[in-house]
């Protein structure tokens, strides 16, 4: 009766945040007045647009790197393709598959570079990326609003800043809008309206969870899940564990580029200096809100989480404003939930750590503790 | 083509070269000697016992063997390894791992979330063939699961245990991961020599005959075993011949069938035990009837130093020492009680209770501590001596501060300049004065310090903790010396923890040696030494012990 007590409240503390939005979604979607079908489309629309930057996320938690600050990289990668790739004309599927291949190079020495500084700061490796996100931020302004149009040849004027060089603030992408999501044209009436279904991008997505599901079957795989628990044992079992964890990173970085790739031809225009900014962030709440941990996390948190997170998106303005007539209360959820989110599941994993210790010291006590209780 | 019989001699030839043979096998770290001269062999499907003291020279021995990087990078060794038959030169674990030898450490080193079978076959698993591999590497094929699961099935058997092989590590008890390391170990075929550290110190007795009876059924399918343990009736039932390690020389090497325990007890910890107990002083102070401190049942989780269920008794002026093996939890027992390390239990200094994990209450109830950790915990390497003497005192007790209390207080530089050189003169610190830094001095004086600070508090309970490790012979007279005026001259109580148990002899009154986290037993000091080398070994010296208690 205790015991099953206990995994109840246990079981109700380690889904906390899920939880805790699932009730918020609950009370607020009657509140905005939205139509089934209205959300329904709205949620596919933004499963496409954001779950593969998610699961890109997936890999490095695996072994045991924490949630990666550092995509933020990769997304910037994903961003230089975009822009040269719009300079060139390149339209179409065509301009995708080369702004992937003109990002994925610059993503993997990126990662290779974040891996090196991240195996120097074993440990920190959540806040070393994090910063590590704006130094590189520096880098990237600087390539962007200084040598492209100067060094990097850029011909299309209506990318350069009126000084000649130097990318404008925001970029119409024009070329590549929306060409993913509705490449296989599908749609079907769902109560009352007709939902489209962005069937390529979510094909493409499945296809990068079958990988993560094989991944995780292979050497690679089950070695970066033993550095995940114990470098030092998987250092003594003959893994290269630095190595490994370079790997891990560079993946993640990869793939953050293609998933920013997808995320911004379904914006449809790039926010030159800014749209990197948040992607890290609002994936890592995202998947957190899904139920994962720092240290654990699977493709199923990550539906969950962008499900959750952004219903809460869709409905929570409307809702604010039924209730107090402010629409802004939408916004500010979001930043709000998300930095909060972020600050709780950094605190939980600390807590679970201290209650798993306390655990652990729980056994050496042996008779000692028990005469205590009988005294 | 050869002679048939030509190959027969051969092949008994064979069998019987030795498979591992040490000649003369030496040591010196940063000009310290810690092996010489060792010299013994070992053949196929035997079972060596290695026993020796802390700092006998053991895990030198086994970290040359084991082709350990810190060898190298200290130097190297002197003499001859011949593995085999042939002379081999280990320069990484993986060489030696290679060759065919198989170490199982004191710590796991398994994964806790991984199933025994992964554990088992960690960075060795069982691969489906694919084409990824000609490309990449490898690492990119998938894990054959059921031929895995199969491999570690028999590696458990071999041991005649019965674990799932399919048990997540983390949800097993000690012993079974015991028997998780040594699968994985003889799950490489290669294996030839297996060393055991210290195998059976976490399992129970049960667990441990299970272990002992599946060693000796490797040793019998031809694999070598070296077992390392400080329970000397296991080594003298499970091995075939005993080399007892002391000071890093082979002190002997026994028949393990005719040696007794106590023969074996006293080879190691036989040394100079007269020099010392001859010059013992008179003891010239007093001890009470009234109990000091009582400790009941205390537990405490100091990394590397568990405690897990002491009880003792200390009388008022007595100085009571702690001895034991490393990582047998002595060092635990100050740090528990003093508050450093989470602990619990029931501590009563003079009939009051002193809550645990609190060390300003601790300090508060005039307890004062002289840490192991002398430059960690014990001092502030970049202060004045001065401050660093008085600094705890003025914090706990508010002495050496003027002003009005609770107000506005200042600094007494006068009265902690004073009191600091009348320590350095009592204590005979070597220093320019009471303005230089503590980081700038020797070890030595430097415990010198940590003394007079903990003597300032006045304490009617002093706990030194490892008061002469990493100092030189003329500092550790001096310590010692301090310590015993001090008991002397103030009538204090003081707990003294060491692993040197000749310098415990040479002051304290009792001695408790603490075995895997217990107290093994407590002896008069001037019990011979060999009754506490028994005690370390986990033998009671039944006869005489019933008269002391």
């Amino acid at each position: 009766m205790n015991k099953t007590g206990k995994s109840f409240w246990a079981l109700l503390a380690d889904n906390a945040v899920p939880i805790v939005f699932i009730v918020i979604s609950a009370i607020a979607i009657p509140l905005s007045g939205f139509s089934a079908s209205y959300l329904v489309q709205e949620l596919l629309v933004r499963i496409g647009r954001n779950s593969f930057l998610i699961l890109s996320l997936l890999i490095p938690i695996m072994a045991g790197m924490g949630l990666n600050f550092g995509m933020v990289l990769g997304a910037m990668a994903g961003q230089i393709g975009l822009i040269l790739v719009s300079d060139w004309s390149i339209v179409g599927i065509p301009g995708m598959v080369l702004a992937m291949m003109v990002g994925t190079p610059i993503a993997a020495v990126l990662g290779v570079f974040c891996g090196n500084v991240l195996n120097r700061a074993k440990g920190q490796e959540m806040v070393t990326g994090y910063i590590l996100g704006f130094f590189i931020n520096g880098v990237y302004q600087l390539v962007v609003l200084y040598l492209m149009g100067w060094v990097i040849p850029i011909t299309n004027p209506i990318l350069l800043l009126s000084r000649g060089y130097g990318i404008r603030n925001a970029v119409s992408l024009i070329g590549v809008r929306g060409i993913l999501d509705n490449l296989i044209p599908v749609s079907f009436p769902f109560m009352g309206g007709v939902v489209r279904v962005p069937l390529a991008t979510l094909l493409v997505i499945a296809a990068f969870c079958v990988f993560i599901v094989w991944f995780r079957r292979t050497k690679l795989g089950q070695d970066m899940r033993a550095i995940g628990q114990s470098q030092s044992v998987s250092d003594s079992a003959g893994i290269a564990v630095n190595r490994t964890r370079i790997i891990a990173i560079v993946i993640s970085t990869v793939l953050a580029c293609y998933g920013q790739i997808i995320y911004l031809q379904n914006m449809g225009t790039l926010n030159t200096y800014n749209s990197h900014d948040q992607a890290g962030m609002f994936s890592i709440a995202a998947l957190l809100i899904g139920g994962a941990s720092v240290s654990r996390a699977s493709i199923a948190n990550v539906f969950v989480g962008v499900i959750l997170f952004h219903l809460m998106f869709i409905v929570a303005p409307m809702a604010g404003k039924n209730l107090i007539g402010q629409a802004q209360i939408g916004e500010y959820f979001r930043v709000f939930v998300s930095y909060g989110i972020i600050a709780i599941a950094l605190v939980l994993h600390a807590w679970k750590r201290n209650r798993d210790r306390e655990a652990a010291r729980r056994s050496l006590r042996g008779p000692a503790e028990g005469a205590k209780e009988a005294a | 083509m050869r002679f048939p019989l030509f190959l027969n001699s051969e092949v008994i030839l064979l069998s019987e070269v030795p498979l591992l043979k040490l000649e003369n096998i030496g040591k010196e770290y940063y000009g310290n000697r810690v092996l010489s001269n060792v010299s013994f062999s070992l053949m196929r499907g035997e079972i060596l016992g290695l026993v020796g003291e802390n700092g006998a020279g053991k895990s030198t021995l086994m970290n040359i063997l084991f082709g350990m990087p810190v060898i190298g990078a200290t130097g190297g060794y002197e003499g001859k390894v011949i593995f085999n038959g042939k002379p081999v030169h280990f320069t990484s674990p993986t060489q030696a791992l290679a060759a065919g030898i198989g170490m199982v450490h004191q710590e796991f080193s398994l994964i806790p979330g991984f199933t025994a079978t992964e554990n088992i076959q960690l960075n060795r698993e069982v691969l489906n063939p694919s084409l990824l591999e000609y490309i990449f590497s490898h690492r990119m094929s998938t894990l054959d699961r059921d031929a895995m699961r199969a491999r570690a099935d028999t590696a458990i058997r071999t041991l005649g245990v019965d674990i799932s092989p399919d048990m997540v590590v983390a949800e097993m008890p000690v012993g079974y991961k015991q028997f998780i390391e040594i699968a994985r170990e003889i799950d490489r075929e290669q294996t030839r020599l297996l060393f055991l550290d210290e195998p059976t110190a976490v399992l129970t007795e049960t667990e441990a005959e299970i272990l002992l009876k599946a060693l000796k059924k490797l040793a019998e399918s031809g694999i070598a075993i070296v077992f390392i343990s400080h329970r000397l009736n296991e080594v003298k039932e499970l091995c075939d011949r005993i080399v007892v390690l002391r000071d890093g020389e082979v002190i002997q090497e026994a028949d393990a069938k005719t040696a007794t325990v106590r023969e074996i007890a006293s080879w190691m910890v036989g040394r100079a035990v007269s020099e010392k107990t001859e010059e013992k002083p008179q003891k010239s102070h007093v001890i009470h009837d009234e109990t000091a401190l009582k400790v009941e049942h205390l537990w405490v989780d100091m990394p590397g130093e568990t405690v897990r269920d002491v009880s003792f008794e200390v009388k008022k002026g007595e100085i009571f020492g702690i001895g034991g093996l490393a990582g047998h939890g002595k060092l635990g027992i100050p740090n528990g009680i003093m508050g450093l390390s989470p602990a619990g239990g029931n501590v009563e200094l003079f009939g009051r209770r002193i809550p645990l994990n609190k060390p300003r209450r601790a300090l508060d109830r005039k307890m004062a501590f002289v840490s192991e950790d002398r430059r960690g915990v014990g001092l502030l390497l970049d202060e004045r001596i001065d401050w660093n003497i008085t600094f705890t005192a003025m914090q706990v007790q508010g002495r050496f501060l003027r002003g009005i209390p609770g107000i506005l207080q200042l600094r007494d530089d006068e009265a902690m300049r004073k009191e600091t050189e009348s320590l350095i003169k009592l204590l005979d610190i070597k220093c320019t004065g009471p303005a230089q830094h503590a980081g700038e001095l020797s070890g030595g004086n430097q415990q010198k310090v940590c003394l007079a600070k903990a003597f300032v508090l006045q304490p009617d309970l002093l706990l030194v903790s490892e008061p002469t490790r990493g100092i030189d012979v003329g500092a550790k007279t001096l310590v010692l010396d301090a310590l015993r005026e001090y008991n002397e001259g103030h009538g204090t109580t003081i707990i003294v923890t060491s692993s040197e148990l000749e310098e415990l002899r040479s002051v304290c009154d009792r001695i408790a040696i603490v075995g895997e986290g217990r107290i093994a037993g407590v002896l008069p000091a001037q019990r011979p030494a060999e009754d506490f080398g028994l005690l370390m070994m986990g033998q009671m010296p039944h006869d005489e012990m019933e008269a002391t208690a």
